[in-house]
């Protein structure tokens, strides 16, 4: 290798965003929209769902039948990247754990996300118990963006008048299943409610809209979509911007630091092209980071300078820390009722039809705050690992004869069983608020660089007895769900030594909180407008910003918030601001 | 009926149609159904490490010998026979799945190739010949010893184990193949309007749709 050479680029551009996703890609359409010159850069390919979806295979296209090998959810998942990427680690401390999930390409992880599109309520952004800092916002002041991404984007559900889980401006839902209907029976006699699902996916046309298509039901939205009916920041934002001529675009540009002068405001942001290894700085007036919740802490504590020392917009020490994901826990079985049930296309839509926001009160619990649960179950397209639960299933029920047989088996009996068994399996899953604590955090390893040279993230997280107790209630729930409606759980039940089923810190891919804002800078690295506290010219429009999640997912608070602060940008830049 | 038929003939809103229909045209691949090393079209939308590593898997030699390759098909058909819906595992080529698979995911090939030596082993204790050289009546009598989960006799727990797998390879090769998506009756993946559970089938389980 020859000597290095940083290629400088002479043009300055109006804003300069990191990161493709959710929140660089709203804040991308908004800016672009408006006229300015921005400039994204992405740290993985080029990716547009009309190309390169692998919506409507078959599993027999694939050699591995779908299987994992090279993709977390499937060969055949819009994700490219995952819990672990060739020559980027990430390293945790004192034997903690914490799975980081990466997806690499335009749109990131808003490509294969679940497109479960909740708002956070009033409480979660200002909290009466106690236990967490309340947001420097309140759900009031979001709300008109809420609305704004709901008409801009599309979703469905129903109003419902809840306190916590504010209504919105709606697309029809899709209706139940027949899986559904029972779930939705059974749990009404565990006293648990049970709504319409609310997701981000094109159940009637989007009025004005004529670039996306309506949902067509294949149930694939994890494979990203080739209509676009469903909401992925490449389709809905990134690539409209492009079109607007204001927007361009890098990819395979792996951003190393943010750049500042001898005041401390931020110049642009140097980079190294994965292609082919060249570093390059460019000059921006503006740098927004949307690189997701981790990575764009580690850009952060990666920039610091004299006038910087702990990292760019550190100087209160809180960059990494509070780093928080849902918590998740999930039961399955299958229901007796529904053998030998009748074929059709039940494939729906690929987000959840049916859902339980939050129903308790937690005075009466012994735990904080809550979860929602999550349904699904029936006639799904085969992939790999079809079939691997046969043995729990029938030997669980009587057979045609009426005699109950040992699980498993093979042969002509077996094979009526796969059929009998078909479209008869449900599952639920609790996703619920972890509390955001300084004690969890992501920091710059200091021993260990990725193949580029840049320094990579050290983890240290632990679940808490909060978490672990609303775990417990979870599989408590469910079981009781379960029972109710005459369902045979196939799960082994987790115990104390398995913190209940407790999904390990980073598996449900929610985390947020470490960058986050508040209105005191020795407290908090963001001001209300998630503008660094210490650095005016400076933005995080991901969820790094979150100073608490809800039991919510979080793109729809990271589109709201995205576009909050891109319209502050405007209006900042009018006032010559910034 | 082709595939712009179909999304015609299905109450799918005239926009969705259209860029479907643009969709499908910019997708490279031919309408071919099964993959081999001949036939990449698979790999459209796939990124370069995952071609190269197909490239390279395909490349390989066959990790099963042929008598080990005899057992699994005999197995298969075993696990998965004709009837009167549809064909057996080897009628769907489940074996060149797993064949692939194990290349695939390596973890696989310790616990095949152990267990098959395992099952020979025990057969010829019992019979005096391999698995793949018994009658099928001995074959069904050894694999009756392995193959309920829960009931087997302690000294047949890793030939319980064994089977577990095949059964399940077998399971996966068998109905992620057109044979086994249609003797299943999945009959989804296509362009529809899903209007809810269809009035007989509530009408079936006395269910009401909200």
């Amino acid at each position: 290798m020859g000597d290095v050479q940083i290629k400088e680029s002479a043009e300055q551009y109006d804003v300069l965003i990191v990161g493709s996703g959710a929140g660089g890609g709203m804040a991308g359409y908004v800016l672009a929209n408006a006229g300015i010159k921005v400039l994204m850069l992405e740290a993985g390919p080029f990716f547009d769902p009309v190309k390169q979806s692998q919506q409507l295979k078959w599993p027999y296209e694939s050699p591995r039948r779908g299987a994992g090998t090279t993709r977390a959810f499937g060969d055949f998942d819009a994700a490219y990247g995952g819990w672990q990427i060739e020559g980027e680690p990430y390293t945790t401390k004192d034997k903690t754990e914490f799975q980081w999930f990466r997806s690499r390409m335009l749109g990131g992880k808003t490509n294969h996300w679940g497109r479960i599109s909740l708002r956070m309520g009033p409480l979660d952004f200002q909290p009466t118990d106690g236990l967490s800092d309340p947001w420097p916002i309140t759900y009031e002041e979001l709300k008109p963006f809420y609305d704004k991404v709901d008409r801009m984007i599309g979703v469905y559900g129903t109003n419902e008048g809840l306190e916590n889980d504010p209504d919105g401006i709606f697309l029809a839902p899709p209706k139940p299943r027949l899986n559904e209907i029972f779930i939705k029976n059974g749990a009404a006699k565990a006293g648990v409610k049970v709504i319409a699902g609310r997701g981000s996916v094109l159940t009637e046309e989007l009025p004005g809209n004529k670039d996306r298509g309506a949902c067509f039901y294949c149930g694939q939205c994890g494979r990203s979509c080739k209509v676009y009916g469903d909401f992925s920041a490449s389709s809905c934002l990134v690539i409209p911007a492009i079109k607007t001529g204001n927007l361009k675009v890098i990819t395979n540009a792996m951003v190393r630091q943010v750049l500042t002068d001898k005041e401390g405001k931020a110049t642009g942001v140097s980079y190294v092209d994965k292609t082919d290894g060249q570093e390059y700085q460019l000059k921006a007036k503006v740098v927004v980071l949307g690189a997701s919740a981790c990575e764009s802490a580690r850009i952060l504590l990666n920039s610091a300078t004299a006038q910087h020392t702990g990292g760019l917009a550190n100087a209160s020490g809180v960059v990494g820390k509070y780093l928080h994901d849902s918590t998740g826990a999930s039961l399955g079985g299958f229901l007796p009722q529904l053998m030998d049930r009748k074929r059709y296309n039940e494939d729906g839509v690929g987000s959840v039809h049916i859902y339980s926001p939050w129903w308790l009160d937690n005075k009466k619990l012994d735990f904080p705050r809550g979860y929602h649960i999550e349904y699904g179950g029936g006639m799904h397209m085969p992939s790999y690992g079809f079939g691997g639960g046969i043995a729990k299933m029938n030997g669980a029920v009587p057979g045609r004869d009426g005699q109950t047989k040992p699980g498993g088996g093979f042969g002509a009996s077996l094979k009526d069983d796969y059929r009998r068994f078909y479209g008869t399996q449900v599952g639920m899953a609790g996703r619920g608020t972890a509390l955001a604590r300084k004690e969890n955090f992501c920091e710059i390893d200091p021993n260990v660089v990725d193949k580029f040279g840049i320094p990579v993230l050290r983890f240290n997280y632990t679940w808490s007895n909060e978490e672990i107790k609303q775990a417990k209630h979870m599989i408590d729930t469910f079981q009781e769900i379960m029972h109710q409606m005459g369902a045979v759980i196939t799960s082994t039940i987790q115990g104390p030594e398995t913190n209940y089923g407790l999904e390990a810190p980073g598996r449900i891919i929610h985390e947020v909180g470490t960058v986050r804002m508040g209105n005191d800078p020795k407290t908090s690295a963001l001001n209300k407008w998630c503008q660094a506290h210490d650095c005016k010219n400076l933005f995080v429009v991901d969820a790094a910003p979150f100073v608490q999640q809800g039991d919510k997912n979080a793109t729809w608070t990271i589109l709201a918030l995205s576009m909050r602060t891109a319209e502050y940008i405007l209006d900042q830049r009018k006032k010559q601001n910034i | 009926m082709n595939r712009r038929q179909s999304i015609k003939a299905l109450s799918v809103t005239a926009l969705s149609a259209g860029l479907l229909l643009d969709a499908c045209k910019t997708d490279t691949s031919k309408n071919t159904s099964e993959v081999d090393h001949t036939n990449l079209e698979y790999a459209a939308g796939l990124q370069d490490f995952e071609k190269e590593r197909l490239e390279k898997l395909y490349a390989q030699p066959n990790f099963f010998n042929e008598h080990e390759r005899n057992t699994l098909v005999i197995l298969g058909d075993l696990i998965i026979p004709a009837d009167a819906v549809s064909g057996s595992a080897s009628d769907a080529k489940v074996i060149d799945f797993i064949e692939f698979i194990v290349k695939d995911i390596p973890d696989h090939q310790v616990p095949l190739r152990g267990g098959l030596k395992w099952l020979d082993m025990q057969c010829f204790s019992l019979y005096g010949k391999s698995f793949s050289g018994c009658s099928k009546d001995q074959q069904v009598e050894m694999l009756e010893l392995i193959a309920y989960p829960g009931k087997t006799k302690p000294e047949f727990h890793q030939g319980e184990e064994f089977f577990n797998r095949v059964r399940n390879l077998v399971a996966t090769g068998f109905y992620t193949s057109k044979v086994g998506i249609k003797d299943l009756g999945y009959v989804g993946n296509t362009p529809n309007k899903w209007k809810g559970v269809p009035a007989e089938v509530l009408q079936q389980y006395n269910l009401k749709d909200e």
